[in-house]
């Protein structure tokens, strides 16, 4: 706080009134910026108290050990099963076909931009990127549904209309812009002496690009692999129109599955009275989507301690 | 190493490892490729299929069960409405917690786990923002499915990203700005009120207009709360021709909003709907673009013009 001693002290009280005032002003200012701060704390403890609030409440009807080992997800019907699995299963599948798809491609296009590519074309495609990676992903569904899977029954005639595999597809494209960038930012991060080193002991371009600098922005680079898993665990419709919404306890993405966060949607699309089982188990749903999702955050904070290098 | 043999070895390795750079290079481009080529065939897909539809009826009309007849009237109305509030939740908020953290936060315990926080939420799945926002807004406050709710939802979701936009504007305004204004006795808050905010405010707005970008966007966190995907009338007006004018009556009212009305019209079966849904989805992404378009010019401006 800066403080401004008053030179003239014709009117000391007057003056000193004054400075009180301000003083005053000042940390009234300080008390809201800080409490619009502290809203991304409360923000997080009320994801957290209401999940969890509301699938105890779950779990008094459905004994935790049901929910993790039943292998059926029915809890609409009469005969009603709480097994997480089957929507575990199409998350992993959808997000694994996203991932074989976006990590290597995210990753080859960040070495492209970082290493081999000339300016123009690095301030060309970077945005373009950033612009692929702002369509709304109800689109990318749109797309999925209606252009990826008719393309994918013309070489795989067995291929259902709905299916985890164009799904998964569709987001792992989806993905590419984000892993890329933040490849790319990693790379770029890492110091142009690193890189002349490595040329002047006659490396190409290529040896350098794998061997110096990806070892040197491993740290970032798996940042950008964590975001990418949490983006397709958490991904929503493009699965929930081109998968299909039955739980389904499969494990070959040509088959039609719903996925955790499916599930929410399918229930939230129909009218669920506040209060009942149904209403609850979204909750459940979410609150498992959210610990997988720390897992992972979890994971890509100890590989970034554990690959950090300094220079 | 006069050896001729032993040269054309070494030749052969140096012809070798250029191959792998060549390769690379080739992969690095056809990666790119097929990015580009997914965007054409995705846009254009959507503009074969959804340009005949794009009348001025379209826009102008309720959706209908006759496909021929429906339109996005509520739709873009409803999009326009929860972006208002989103923007004046989120700017405010945003831009607060954003000074916050780079003017005054003191190094300690609690900054951090604030910055911590941060960039968790980020993290987090739009669903999970939808289902927070459907026990807090819709059910504890009562607000039930209503345009605020749904405002202030997406406010929550874009937080993260005008928090990070204020902070880095802010980051690279140069010290001794800083320094001029305390010279000349201004207060911390004077400072950043008259010199700060106001330099860094083209990159809060870039920050602003991603995150507007996205918001518009989001459909998962608004079905979540319950929106109703057929809504054949407009909520109330908040211009009225009677004193006091303003009515703020269509926050508390039902809304649909654009995805949702694409993401209802691609799940029907009838071929008629789905291009009802490309027209929307082009409405749609159009918007996106120009608004991501407009963040990266000013950006790109920015970077540019401005030299301290």
């Amino acid at each position: 706080m800066v403080r401004v001693p008053v030179p003239v002290i014709s009117h000391p009280p007057k003056n000193l009134r004054r400075n009180h005032k301000r003083y005053l002003k000042e940390r009234i200012i300080e008390l809201l910026l800080f409490l619009a701060a502290s809203l991304s704390v409360f923000i997080t403890f009320a994801i957290i108290y209401l999940l969890i609030s509301e699938s105890l409440v779950f779990f008094e009807h459905v004994p935790l050990w049901d929910f993790l080992t039943d292998t059926q997800w029915t809890p609409l019907f009469d005969d009603a099963h709480y097994g997480i699995l089957p929507l575990v299963s199409g998350t992993a599948v959808s997000s694994l076909v996203a991932l074989v798809i976006a990590l290597p491609f995210g990753t080859i296009i960040a070495i492209y931009l970082s290493e081999f590519a000339p300016f123009t074309v690095r301030e060309i495609a970077k945005p373009f990127l950033e612009l692929l990676g702002g369509i709304p992903t109800v689109v990318y569904g749109y797309f999925a549904l209606l252009f990826v899977t008719p393309l994918l029954q013309a070489i795989l005639p067995d291929l259902p209309g709905f299916s985890l595999l164009s799904a998964g597809l569709v987001m792992g494209i989806m993905i590419i812009p984000y892993v890329s960038s933040m490849t790319e930012d990693a790379m770029r991060s890492v110091p142009m002496h690193l890189r002349e080193g490595s040329y002047a002991i006659g490396a190409t371009r290529f040896q350098t690009a794998v061997k110096v600098v990806m070892p040197a922005s491993l740290s970032g680079i798996a940042a950008a692999y964590i975001l990418g898993i949490s983006r397709a665990v958490g991904e929503t419709m493009v699965v929930a129109i081109a998968a299909g919404m039955q739980p389904n306890l499969v494990w070959n993405p040509m088959e039609p599955a719903a996925t955790i966060t499916t599930y929410i949607v399918q229930v939230s699309l129909g009218d669920l009275p506040h209060g009942s089982i149904g209403y609850q188990t979204i909750f459940a749903a979410g609150l498992t989507l959210l610990l997988l999702t720390l897992v992972f955050n979890i994971l890509g904070h100890l590989l970034r301690k554990r690959f950090r290098e300094v220079y | 190493m006069n050896n001729p043999d032993n040269l054309n070895e070494i030749r052969a390795i140096i012809a070798h490892h250029k191959r792998w750079d060549l390769l690379a290079l080739t992969a690095g481009i056809i990666a790119l490729m097929i990015a580009v080529l997914t965007f054409i065939a995705l846009f254009g897909n959507m503009v074969i299929d959804g340009m005949p539809r794009l009348t001025w009826e379209f826009f102008t009309s309720f959706p209908s069960r006759k496909p021929e007849a429906a339109g996005i009237l509520s739709a873009w109305v409803g999009t326009t409405l929860i972006m208002l509030v989103t923007a004046a939740a989120a700017i405010p908020l945003g831009v607060a917690a954003g000074v916050y953290l780079e003017e005054y936060a003191p190094k300690n315990f609690i900054t951090e786990v604030i910055e911590i926080n941060v960039t968790n939420l980020a993290g987090v799945p739009s669903i999970i923002y939808g289902l927070l926002a459907l026990g807090l807004f819709v059910y504890q406050l009562g607000l039930g499915q209503s345009i605020l709710a749904a405002g202030l939802t997406l406010a929550l979701l874009i937080l993260p990203i005008v928090i990070v936009a204020t902070r880095e504007a802010i980051r690279s305004i140069p010290v001794t700005i800083r320094e001029g204004a305390y010279a000349l006795g201004a207060t911390k808050w004077q400072t950043v009120a008259d010199h700060v905010l106001p330099y860094s405010a083209a990159g809060i707005l870039t920050g602003v207009i991603i995150g507007l970008a996205r918001a518009i966007g989001e459909t998962a966190p608004i079905i979540t709360i319950g929106a109703l995907t057929f809504i054949a009338f407009l909520p109330a007006s908040p211009i009225q021709d009677q004193f006091p004018f303003l009515s703020f009556e269509w926050l508390l009212e039902p809304f649909t909003v654009m995805p949702i009305q694409m993401f209802n019209w691609v799940s029907r079966p009838q071929e008629a709907f789905q291009h009802n849904a490309a027209a929307a989805g082009l409405v749609l992404v159009v918007m996106t673009l120009l608004m991501n378009g407009l963040a990266i010019y000013l950006r790109y401006h920015l970077r540019k013009k401005i030299k301290w």
